[in-house]
């Protein structure tokens, strides 16, 4: 009895909603406007149009939608959309030319320390940020299209920034030409899920101080240094594709100082280091895929514990390279195409260990200007003598149970 | 000329060496592509190919033909033609056979197994090799009239271009190590014909790994297109300097 009172209350709350439309032939013209009209629980409508309002702050919990992608300008000058309600809706608009400002961030949407907020189905085009969550909760940013034209790293920002965040969920956006794709900083139990973001100018994704968070299914191309994971624990990392970030400093995945992590079934493509490993710890890296990238890994002498398994290494220039004769690490059952060993009993595991630390990766990370002899014949020469018996190269940096067949990834 | 060149090319075409070092070359080829089970490797069997047979073949197999046909040339220099159609005859002849022999042992399972930029790059700069290493063989074999000798220096010079070069270069990067080398290495590649080429494939087959930091300063030569063009002219000299130092050589000689 009390259940139904409360359901028709419910019903009694949705039936004061309101939907109030703006628009050129409709009694209300400005969206500032419409959100005086508003209460709490209503629906603002925005049909087609270029809205230049300046800065448009949602303060009542309202769904705000777009009805065919009107325009909201922020003609360069001012933040064009904030957020300070819980259980925002924003869906269906087009957000262009945010200020740009150093000192206070305009971005396209952004979400001051609230809970609940969803982004949805945006295009937002050559703004300052994109969409900026502030100290918010349980907030999700789905299916939005981000994409800005920066030239230098100082002069643009992040295309999604969440900041001291709990619970959020970045599904399905596209995003291009930002200084960082997503950026998180201090958010945890999150997930980020289906993106892609490519040739930012900087990192596709940047993680720091982020604990617990997960990102699957997403595809990093082409960004000026790849993706970066700082001083983070347990993280999950599956399924993702990390192709065609070149340069001295540009890693498909940079990992420092993290520990407790997973990283499974991922792609590493034609990279100029498929992942950098510098200070982390007790990492599975299990059943990915490294071809055709410079260096598949690299792993700095201070990692520790880290297990490598089940990896596939095809075609890459060196499947790994380190900087020191300490290894904690272990590299077992691995397929290495370049492994030459043989096979007698036929259980598909190589009956002499493989050492993937070859000579001239050795030599290469110490001097990197000898890349230039790499290939000739000379240091084909030493490279296989080093095999047969390693002098320079630590001998324990092998696989025991290197894998006769490629595993189908 | 033509006709000299038509005479040697014929006579050459005969020659069983030739012959079984084409089929050499197409039997390494084909072998690598089919036996390996991604086309890159292929690939750098064939590098390995046209960084250490190709030259070797090609330097050896022009001495010994020139010091044999030492009779030939003389029985030419007997009629009136001018010394310097002579030997150009045999220079083009000579390289003529070796191009073909490349191209049709190396060349078509190239283009039929890898017919991008790699593919071609190679194709090309195998020719080049050739002919490189044919116009050595010419000074070598005017510098001196014993056979052996001439031999020997063809050898000498072989050995110091696929391996003794490289050790040099090599040397001088670790003790060198502490200055600004990058630049200056990159202009001491140009007195190699081998590391010149190799450098060139490895341009567009490790395209990933060059992109590093050091492998930027290489790629900003070798890979723009002004390097790309200074490279092969490089090369073209290689081919070109030696040839004409040793067609002063004939012009003067006395036979």
């Amino acid at each position: 009895m009390k259940n139904l009172v409360y359901i028709l209350y419910f019903i009694c709350l949705i039936s004061n909603a309101k939907t109030i439309t703006v628009g050129k032939s409709y009694p209300v013209k400005t969206i500032k406007q419409a959100l005086t009209l508003a209460n709490d629980g209503d629906t603002v409508l925005v049909t087609t149009g270029i809205y230049k309002e300046g800065n448009i702050l949602i303060h009542k919990k309202i769904a705000f939608l777009g009805k065919n992608f009107p325009t909201l300008d922020g003609q360069n000058k001012f933040e064009v959309l904030s957020v300070a309600a819980d259980s925002v809706v924003i869906k269906g608009f087009k957000i262009i030319n945010s200020g740009h400002a150093a000192l206070d961030d305009p971005c396209g949407i952004k979400v001051y320390d609230r809970s609940f907020v969803r982004i949805e189905n945006n295009i937002l085009d050559n703004n300052f940020f994109g969409i900026y969550l502030q100290n918010s909760k349980n907030g999700v940013v789905k299916n939005n299209t981000i994409k800005a034209y920066g030239k230098q790293e100082q002069l643009i920002g992040n295309g999604i920034h969440c900041w001291k965040s709990d619970n959020l969920q970045i599904i399905g956006n596209k995003i291009s030409g930002h200084r960082d794709g997503i950026y998180f900083e201090f958010v945890t139990q999150s997930v980020i899920w289906r993106n892609i973001s490519n040739y930012n100018i900087r990192y596709g994704l940047h993680f720091m101080f982020s604990n617990d968070d997960s990102y699957i299914t997403n595809v990093f191309k082409g960004n000026g240094a790849g993706v970066a994971v700082m001083f983070t624990k347990n993280v999950k990392m599956f399924n993702n594709y990390f192709e065609e970030n070149w340069g001295d400093s540009a890693y498909g995945l940079l990992l420092k100082e993290i520990a407790d992590s997973y990283i499974f079934n991922n792609h590493f493509k034609r990279n100029t280091s498929g992942i950098y490993m510098e200070g982390t710890s007790r990492i599975k890296v299990e059943k990915n895929v490294f071809e055709a990238n410079g260096w598949g890994m690299k792993i700095q002498a201070s990692c520790m514990e880290n297990e490598v398994v089940h990896n596939n290494y095809i075609g890459n220039t060196f499947d790994i390279s380190t900087n020191g004769s300490l290894v904690l690490n272990t590299f077992n059952s691995n397929y290495w195409d370049k492994y030459e060993g043989y096979d007698l009993n036929k259980d598909g595991i190589g009956d002499v260990p493989y050492h993937p630390l070859s000579l001239f990766a050795v030599l290469t990370e110490s001097n990197p200007s000898s890349m230039l002899l790499y290939r000739s014949f000379m240091i084909t020469l030493l490279d296989k003598s080093e095999k047969v018996l390693p002098s320079i190269t630590p001998d324990n940096f092998v696989d025991n149970t290197p894998l006769m067949k490629q595993l189908r990834l | 000329m033509n006709r000299i060149i038509k005479i040697i090319l014929l006579d050459i075409l005969k020659n069983k060496i030739v012959l079984a070092y084409t089929l050499i070359l197409a039997a390494l080829s084909w072998s690598s592509f089919v036996l390996e089970d991604n086309s890159a490797k292929g690939l750098l069997t064939i590098l390995n190919v046209i960084l250490f047979t190709v030259p070797l073949v090609s330097i050896l197999f022009a001495t010994i033909y020139l010091y044999n046909s030492t009779e030939f040339i003389e029985l030419l220099l007997s009629q009136p033609i001018k010394r310097r159609k002579i030997w150009t005859g045999l220079f083009l002849g000579l390289s003529l056979s070796m191009v073909l022999a490349f191209g049709i042992g190396a060349g078509i399972p190239l283009l039929i197994n890898a017919p991008d930029s790699v593919g071609f790059m190679m194709i090309i700069v195998g020719c080049l090799i050739s002919v490189i290493f044919v116009a050595l063989a010419f000074l070598s074999s005017i510098l001196t009239r014993d056979k052996a000798k001439g031999i020997g220096i063809a050898i000498m010079t072989w050995l110091f271009f696929a391996l003794l070069f490289d050790g040099i270069v090599l040397f001088l990067l670790f003790q060198l190590a502490d200055y600004p080398i990058e630049h200056a290495m990159v202009a001491m590649t140009a007195l190699s014909p081998i590391d010149l080429a190799r450098i060139q494939i490895l341009m567009h087959l490790d395209v990933s790994a060059m992109m590093g930091y050091t492998g930027a300063i290489f790629q900003d030569f070798f890979g723009t297109a002004v390097g790309l063009v200074i490279s092969f002219l490089l090369l073209c000299l290689w081919a070109i300097i030696p040839f004409f130092i040793s067609l002063k050589k004939f012009n003067q000689k006395d036979l």
